[in-house]
């Protein structure tokens, strides 16, 4: 569905006031990857790390710099409308929809757009208000949307002409946890009932977490991760945690093969690598314990970790 | 052929829709504008209560002139006026939402805003066309009368060609907007007066480069029956048709070039 090969993306920025230097800026170095039909991709990277680039260049708004995209088969910057056919894409932050008309004036007018036959246009839309719950608002001006409800108008607006790839910017940008599990529920069904392929760039890693089998990251402009979510935790997770409470208050304790990263009253917190077994033991054996527990890194504290270069 | 402009046409009715639910601001413009553009021709007469001719020209050709201009400048400006705020769009990457949608951009764009308003200024300058006509002791044939039907679209997709070009700075300078007003309305400004009082470089700037001449300056010489004071060949005066559409041509490719050249913003 998608074909990566060393796509590159170059900008060409004047610092300066007066004396205005020309600085090229790689905002995406050389990646490469595949993503299979049927997939819920998602796509991951500190800001400015060339997330919405890469994306960009998927879609056909930015002609890359170097290296070969295709998408659904065809070439992104040259076969624009042709491709347009084909995907659908949500930008988080950016309105698609007619501000000052009713949320259902913008499906008419997408409908001629995209040149959707009007039965196929009901039963979609049809479909579209049942799973993202839209009755409410469809004769709203779009301006007196909440953002959650606005949300939801977008990405209705994004798969009305039924498209076999959904790209997605950070679609759950600003919104409350109810909005945002309506958004995910929204994006499974659609992925496992309608077998749509999407890719969404995110910085919820809850998004992350519920949605995505597989996960790309990416910082300054370089690919560091390709692969599933087990496998990034036991790769940049190796370290746990080992919560230790103490019957009083201690000096960090010395404990080989364990670094006390923090002490709280008679709490102590031990990170460790291998086996708990021998460490619990260890620890037992030289201080008088209450209580013990084992900390699994959580994938924000992965993340973390990634972006820190850790 | 005909399916954008369907499309177009539904896009204009979703425009004119949303400012209808400003029903006292699009009034209050529509008067604002045409007062605006009453005081715009007093200045013409301004100038004639000063001096009887200019070179050649006396005050109802000049009137004339002024005219179909202003028709062609005010029409293009409701068609496409909102080009001025094209550097907006891409300054904040909106124009990516036009990207992703399978239609020519252009037509997008053109579809974007539809400023009833500026009709306004068409009426006041078909009223000054009224007058200068019945004022005037034309000899009218079949051709006088085609050429002057013709030259009001004709001078609109000049004055079109030039605003898209204009607006294609915005994709290098994500601004400029200022820029491009002096050859929009600042054309319109230069195009209101006859040529042959502009210095060489100036004339042939509008004449070769910023094919302004071809609006109303020409076309004007042929319904006058006038000599050109410039002593320049006869066929310049039936050629605006083909200048227009070698400039609509010019401008498709120059956007195309410079859609390729979008750098989207940030986000």
């Amino acid at each position: 569905m998608i074909e990566v090969d060393a796509l590159s993306k170059r900008f060409v920025v004047r610092r300066g006031r007066f004396r205005r230097e020309r600085h090229m800026v790689e905002a995406v170095k050389e990646i490469s990857f595949r993503v299979e039909p049927g997939e819920l991709l998602g796509y991951l990277g500190p800001n400015g790390a060339g997330k919405s680039t890469t994306i960009k260049m998927l879609t056909g708004i930015l002609v890359p710099s170097g290296g070969n995209v295709r998408v659904a088969g065809l070439e992104p910057s040259r076969r624009r409308i042709e491709l347009a056919r084909r995907i659908g894409a949500m930008f988080g932050q950016r309105v698609q929809l007619w501000w000052d008309l009713p949320l259902v004036d913008s499906f008419e007018l997408l409908r001629h757009v995209y040149k959707v036959p009007a039965d196929r246009h009901r039963e979609r839309l049809a479909r579209l208000r049942s799973v993202l719950d839209l009755d409410t608002f469809l004769q709203t001006p779009v301006r007196q949307l909440s953002l959650g409800q606005r949300i939801r108008g977008e990405l209705a607006a994004s798969m009305l002409h039924g498209p076999e790839l959904l790209f997605l910017d950070e679609p759950t940008i600003g919104l409350d946890v109810v909005a945002k599990q309506r958004v995910r529920d929204f994006l499974l069904e659609i992925n496992r009932q309608d077998g749509v392929t999407v890719m969404l760039t995110t910085h919820d890693l809850g998004d992350i977490e519920r949605l995505c089998e597989r996960l790309l990251v990416i910082d300054r402009g370089s690919l560091i991760w390709d692969g599933g979510i087990p496998e990034l935790k036991e790769r940049f997770g190796g370290e746990r945690t080992l919560v230790v409470d103490l019957e009083e208050p201690l000096a960090p304790l010395s404990i080989a093969g364990a670094v006390v990263e923090r002490v709280d009253g008679p709490r102590q917190w031990l990170r460790f690598r291998g086996p708990a077994s021998d460490l619990t033991a260890r620890v037992v054996g030289s201080a008088r314990v209450v209580d013990l527990q084992i900390q699994e890194p959580d994938i924000e504290e992965i993340v973390r970790r990634i972006y820190a270069h850790e | 052929m005909v399916e954008p402009l369907l499309l177009w046409r539904r896009l204009i009715g979703a425009q004119i829709r949303s400012q209808l639910q400003y029903r006292l601001s699009m009034t209050l413009d529509f008067v604002g504008s045409g007062l605006i553009s009453f005081v715009d021709f007093l200045a013409v007469l301004v100038i004639f209560h000063n001096v009887p001719r200019l070179d050649t020209w006396g005050v109802r050709e000049v009137a004339f002139l002024y005219a179909l201009s202003s028709i062609s400048f005010a029409l293009t400006d409701m068609l496409i006026g909102h080009l001025d705020l094209f550097p907006q769009l891409i300054r904040t990457g909106n124009f990516d939402v036009l990207l992703v949608r399978p239609r020519s951009t252009l037509l997008q764009v053109f579809g974007s805003d539809f400023a009833v308003r500026r009709l306004a200024k068409a009426v006041q300058g078909a009223a000054v066309l009224v007058y200068a006509l019945s004022a005037l002791d034309l000899h009218w044939t079949v051709w006088r009368a085609v050429v002057l039907l013709a030259s009001v679209p004709v001078g609109c997709v000049i004055f079109g060609s030039v605003w898209v070009v204009g607006a294609c700075i915005a994709f290098w300078t994500t601004d400029g907007g200022e820029f491009t007003n002096a050859f929009t309305y600042g054309g319109n400004f230069m195009a209101q007066y006859p040529i042959d009082i502009y210095s060489a470089w100036l004339r042939r700037f509008l004449a070769y480069v910023v094919p302004l001449a071809f609006v109303c300056y020409f076309p004007a010489l042929y319904v006058l029956g006038k000599p050109d004071p410039l002593g320049l060949p006869r066929f310049l005066e039936l050629s605006s048709p083909a200048v227009a559409a070698v400039a609509a041509l010019v401008a498709g490719l120059v956007w195309r070039f410079a859609v390729r050249h979008y750098r989207s913003a940030g986000g």
